[in-house]
Order: structure tokens, then sequence, then C-alpha cells
């Protein structure tokens, strides 16, 4: 665990660093902060002590040694906008993107398997020609608009919801219901068409054939198959979110990352707009970990630590018999085992 | 196992040779596919509404008319130029509608393009070769997911214009990565089959292996994959439109549109839902289309969609009986 952890760590260091790297230059890029923050008749040294205030009158890479100086000690700069610590603004906007983030993907994850599962029963049936009909309506779906529409309808129209704001869990219902879509229809295809071929698969003749009820059959010999891919998706479209979802945090007015970001962006505000980048990108390398010890404890052949000895062990195994499918790690292995004990 | 594949494929080789097919041709599986057909259908009528569309209607779209504001679509009185409504400024909302259709697949197509061209070689490429090339091709494909694509946008907005041809550049740029991703995948695994070790063994140049071996294999998953790119790349126009930071006014996109009539939506719904329900449409169409797609050029599901009704239906039949 620990290799794999220094592996990690190593590989996505200088993607990170590059990144950082960008964004540093091509905020400065976007043009000179005075211009913003200035009254239009600024005179000259007003505009010049403005850039000495925030260091902006130094060469570039003196300005980038000094904020990786800065980050070193855990000094990421103070926002040109309100004077506080950009780090601070960061992580008081970050866990209401977290929780929408958190609570999107766990009503679309749970709708999908459900959606998905049932069309993977009959394929090419009625109800599997209708789901993967809503599911790709439901990709296609731009979240802006549906924001506008749900707006329009839920809190205008019909006043049941507020149209903004964090207040209530009343006020939670529209940003969620807008941003499960495309995770929902995205997941929804994924699941299905693994169940399809899971359900195919001759474990599944097993289990069916010793007697296990239909639910158990589905809901437990097929799923974990299947969940493998579901969970890459999954966890890409969890980066997604985890980066803001800058649209619909905007329209909703939610405080998170993504309209911090944004709003940084349009002010020329630095500091911020890196703390947020930097924020986000420590979270999602910290999720893409979670993601790859949930690959583990779903399938046993990816767990890191015994990978070497067991695809040596596999390998020797494999030699030792012509007809070779029956590796101890091999797909079709471990659920039949399962099955048999069921029984 | 054997047996169970076999009898279908038996049945399909005499279904085929009892009917006039020989190996169908996409357009006669495509029609096979009611909902594929017509989702083809609607993405020919929106290419050719933004081909011609803009010079028959191009004047209308910026013709003011402050006796027609803000009249609701589908009323007769108003004439066929009116038919869709008319928005603040008394414009007809079906010639802005049209012309944004140009607009957006300007954008979306050129992008999807590039992205698609540039992305695949160079994923092939990596993952022919393994090794190095392999390992620093992957790295700057995810440098390129984890940067912040909205910012990139904003800064070529801010230091260059804001014009559609950056747009599609950013679009381009940032999607390149997912067609390396998938065209190193698949390249790394066909490298090590039996008829590209041949072709190396009969000392044919690494480059001209990827054209002609490993290029024609990988190019049905790219177009599928580039199908679906479509609908994205679309969508994140619409959502840098709408946030203001992609296509600039007088020029009209659908994100745009839907934009500009988001403070009307009390008084003027239809400004904002009528071109977002062309997003959607449009988007839809493009994912059946894929969907299709996915099926046909797989040549281990094609037959589903060779087949007429009859037979598909004894083949399903035979199929549930060898389970």
């Amino acid at each position: 665990m620990l290799t794999y952890l220094r592996k990690r760590i190593i590989s996505s260091a200088v993607p990170l660093l590059v990144v950082i790297v960008g964004v540093f230059a091509l905020a400065r890029m976007t043009g000179n902060p005075a211009a913003l923050y200035l009254p239009l008749n600024a005179t000259e040294a007003m505009r010049e002590d403005f850039a000495i205030r925030n260091g902006l009158d130094q060469p570039i890479w003196v300005q980038m040694a000094q904020y990786f100086g800065g980050v070193l000690r855990f000094d990421f700069g103070s926002s040109m906008r309100t004077g506080e610590s950009a780090a601070d603004m960061a992580l008081r906007a970050f866990p209401a993107t977290l929780q929408l983030a958190g609570t999107t993907m766990v009503i679309a994850i749970v709708l999908a398997v459900i959606v998905g599962s049932a069309a993977a029963l009959k394929p090419n049936g009625i109800l599997d020609r209708f789901c993967s009909f809503l599911s790709m309506t439901a990709a296609s779906i731009p979240d802006f608009w549906l924001a506008i529409v749900g707006i329009w309808v839920f809190a205008i129209t019909l006043g049941w919801v507020p149209t903004s704001g964090v207040m209530g869990m009343a006020a939670w219902v529209l940003p969620v219901a807008t941003l499960v879509m495309r995770p929902f229809g995205t997941l929804v295809q994924v699941v299905r068409g693994a169940m399809v071929s899971s359900l195919s698969e001759p474990y599944i003749k097993l289990a069916r054939s010793k007697g296990a009820t239909e639910y158990r059959v589905v809901g437990a010999h097929a799923l974990r198959n299947a969940a493998a891919p579901g969970l890459t998706v999954a966890g890409d479209l969890t980066v997604g979110l985890v980066n803001g979802a800058v649209v619909v945090e905007t329209i909703f007015g939610w405080p998170g990352i993504g309209k911090l970001m944004i709003d940084s962006i349009l002010q020329r505000d630095f500091a911020v707009l890196q703390a947020c980048v930097l924020l986000t990108a420590v979270a999602i390398f910290i999720l893409n970990i979670l993601i790859d010890v949930g690959y583990a404890l779903l399938d046993p052949r990816v767990r890191p630590s015994a990978g070497a000895h067991k695809r040596r062990k596999a390998r020797s195994e494999f030699r030792g018999q012509s007809n070779g499918p029956s590796t101890p790690s091999a797909p079709t292995a471990n659920n039949p085992a399962a099955a048999v004990l069921d029984a | 196992m054997t047996q169970i594949q076999d009898k279908p494929l038996a049945a399909g080789r005499k279904a085929k040779t009892a009917g006039r097919l020989g190996r169908p041709s996409m357009f006669s599986m495509l029609l096979r596919d009611k909902f594929a057909t017509v989702a083809a259908a609607l993405l020919g009528v929106v290419i050719l509404i933004a081909i011609f569309g803009p010079a028959l209607m191009g004047e209308l779209a910026t013709k003011q008319n402050l006796m027609f504001m803000n009249k609701p679509p589908f009323d007769p009185a108003n004439g066929w130029a009116y038919v869709l409504g008319s928005d603040s400024l008394g414009r007809s909302m079906l010639a802005r509608l049209v012309v944004a259709t140009q607009t957006t697949l300007l954008v979306a197509v050129p992008a999807v393009l590039v992205a698609l061209i540039i992305g695949s070689l160079w994923g092939v490429w990596a993952g022919y070769h393994r090794g190095r090339r392999e390992n620093i091709s992957m790295r700057i494909a995810d440098i390129i997911m984890s940067f912040p694509s909205l910012l990139l946008a904003v800064v070529v907005l801010f230091v260059f214009s804001p014009s559609a041809a950056n747009i599609v550049l950013i679009l381009a740029i940032t999607r390149i990565p997912i067609y390396m991703r998938t065209a190193r995948a698949e390249s790394a695994e066909l490298q090590s089959r039996t008829f590209v070790d041949a072709a190396r063994t009969f000392g044919t140049k690494p480059n001209s292996i990827i054209l002609r071996h490993v290029i024609p294999v990988v190019t049905p998953t790219l177009l599928t994959l580039a199908t679906l790119e479509f609908c994205f790349v679309m969508l994140a126009e619409s959502s840098l439109s709408f946030l203001g930071i992609g296509i600039q006014p007088p020029d009209v996109s659908w994100g745009l549109m839907v934009a500009q009539g988001r403070q009307y939506l009390q008084t003027a719904w239809w400004l904002s839902i009528l071109p977002g329900l062309a997003i959607v449409i449009t988007a839809v169409a493009a994912n059946v289309l894929a969907a299709w797609m996915r099926i046909a050029t797989d040549p281990a599901q094609r037959w589903r969609l060779t087949l007429d009704k009859q037979t598909k239906k004894s083949l399903t039949a035979v199929i549930k009986d060898a389970k």
C-alpha cells in the first residue's frame, strides 16, 4: 500500500506542478487587475502603488518564486478583493461544493443502478428501450437550461422552492435535481451495458441453477462484477462535480468552489484562483486514490499490494495446465464459489 | 460456450444466404433501427438548416420590428415569420434560431474534428510504441484534463479576440485527451496481436503499420466516440456562451439565446425554452446515432441490424433456448 501511495504521489506531482505554474502564468495573461480595482480616474502614481502593494511590479518568475515559497509555508496569499486569506476563502467555499457533489452522486448512483439493472433484465425489451431513451435524454439536457426551466416552473410559477440560496432543505431540491441528470443518464447506460454482459456469464447460470432468488442473482452476483466500469465512470463524473459545477452554482447562487473560481477569474483575484485550483487538485488526487481502493475492494485481481505476487503465481499455474481459464484470480472464479456457498 | 455462439451464427448465415444480403451496407443497417433512422434524419435536417438557412433567413434574423415585440409563438395571426414568436426587439425567433444553428455547428463540428484527428493519431502513435513515448503522452493528457478549461476560455477571450475560431481551439484542446486515452488503449492492445507482429516481421515501418493495420481497426470506436463528443462539445459551447465567455453578440448561438432570454423568463418564456429545446433535440439525436454506431461497427453485435424481423425473432428464440 505504501509503495502504491508513493508511486501515486510521484506520478501526480508533475502534472499538478505544471497545472499550478500554468494557472499562475495564464491568470496573469488575462490583464492587469489595477484597471478593475482602481477608480477610472486613478493617477499613474496610484497604479504603480497598487502594483507594488500586490507584488505585480516584479518579473513573473520572481512572483512565481515568491508564491511557491509561500505555499511551502502554507501561505497562499490574500484576496485582492476582500483582503482575506485566499486559503480561508477556498476552504470556506469547498464544503458547499462537496455537499452538493456528494448528494448528487449518491442519488445518481442509486437511481442508475436500479434503472440500469431493470433495463438489463430484458435487453431490447420495451423497458430497456424506454430506459435508454430516458437516460440519453437525461445526459443530453444542458444543465443551465434545465436550471432555468426549473426555476421558471417550480420557483416562480408554483413557488414551491426558493430560486437561489442554501437556506433549508427546499433550496437543495433544484440544484441537486439539475446536477443529477447528466451523471444519472451516463451511469444508466454504463450499468446497463455491464449488467447485460455479466448476466450472460456462466456464474450467473450457476447461481440460478442452484436456486438463488432472482433478486440475489441480479443484486449480488451480477452487480458486483458489473460495478467496476460503473465505478470508473462515476469517479470521472464526481471529479467533474468536485471541480465545481460552475454553471449551476452561478445560477442558484450556491457559494461553492465553482462560483468562487469563476468570480476570481473574472475579478483577476489571482491568489484566490490559485488557492481554488490547488485545493480541487488535492481533493481530486485523494478522490482518485479512493476510487482505486474501491476497485481493489470490488475486484481482487487489481489489488496493488498482492498484485505482483498473484500475477506470478497465476502465470506459473497457467504454464502448468494446457487449458488455463481457471487461474485462481480469473474473473469467474470468485463468484461461483460464493454462489455454491450460498446454497 | 462454443455451442451457444455457433447456433445463432449458423442461423444468421442461413438467413443471409436466403436473403439478398451479402455484407449489408451501413445504410440498410440504419434503416433497420427506427430510432437511429429518425435521429439521422433529424441531424441531417439540422445540418441542412445550418448550411442553407442563414442565406435564406439571415436578413430576417436582424430585422427589428417594434410592432412585433415579444409575440408568443404558434399564433397564426402574426404570419409565418413569427410562427415561433419574436424577441424583445421584435426579431423573428425562427430566423434567429436558424442563424444560431449555423454558429453552433460551426463551433462544434470543427472542434470535434480537430480533437478527433490530433487525439487519435497521437494516442495510436503512443500506444503503438509503448514505453517512454506512451508515458510522456499520457502525462500530457493528464495535465490537459486537470486544467480548468474555464480559465483557458477566459484567457483566450481577454488576450486574443473572442472569435468562434478561438472557442473551437479551446474546445478542441480540452477534448484531445479523451481520444488520446481511448486510441492509446486500443492500439496498445492491437500492437501485441499476431497480424501486427506479422507485418513487423516483414519489415514494415512503424508508421505504415499504424496507418494500414492499427488505424482501420480503431476507427469505428473513435468515430462513435466523436459522435458522443459532438453532443458534449455542443453543450460546452452553450455553457461558455451562457456564462458570457463564449460566442459574443451580435453573433448568436443557441446557448447565447438561452442566456439572453433568461431575464424575460416570466414574460416571454419562449426566448429561453425554444433554443434550449433545439440543443436537447440535437444532442439526443447525436446520442441515439452514437448508440446505433456502436452496434453497427461491432462485428459481434452487427447481426442484430442485418436481419429482418422474422429471422430476428427466431434467432432470439434460439439464443434463449441455448441459454
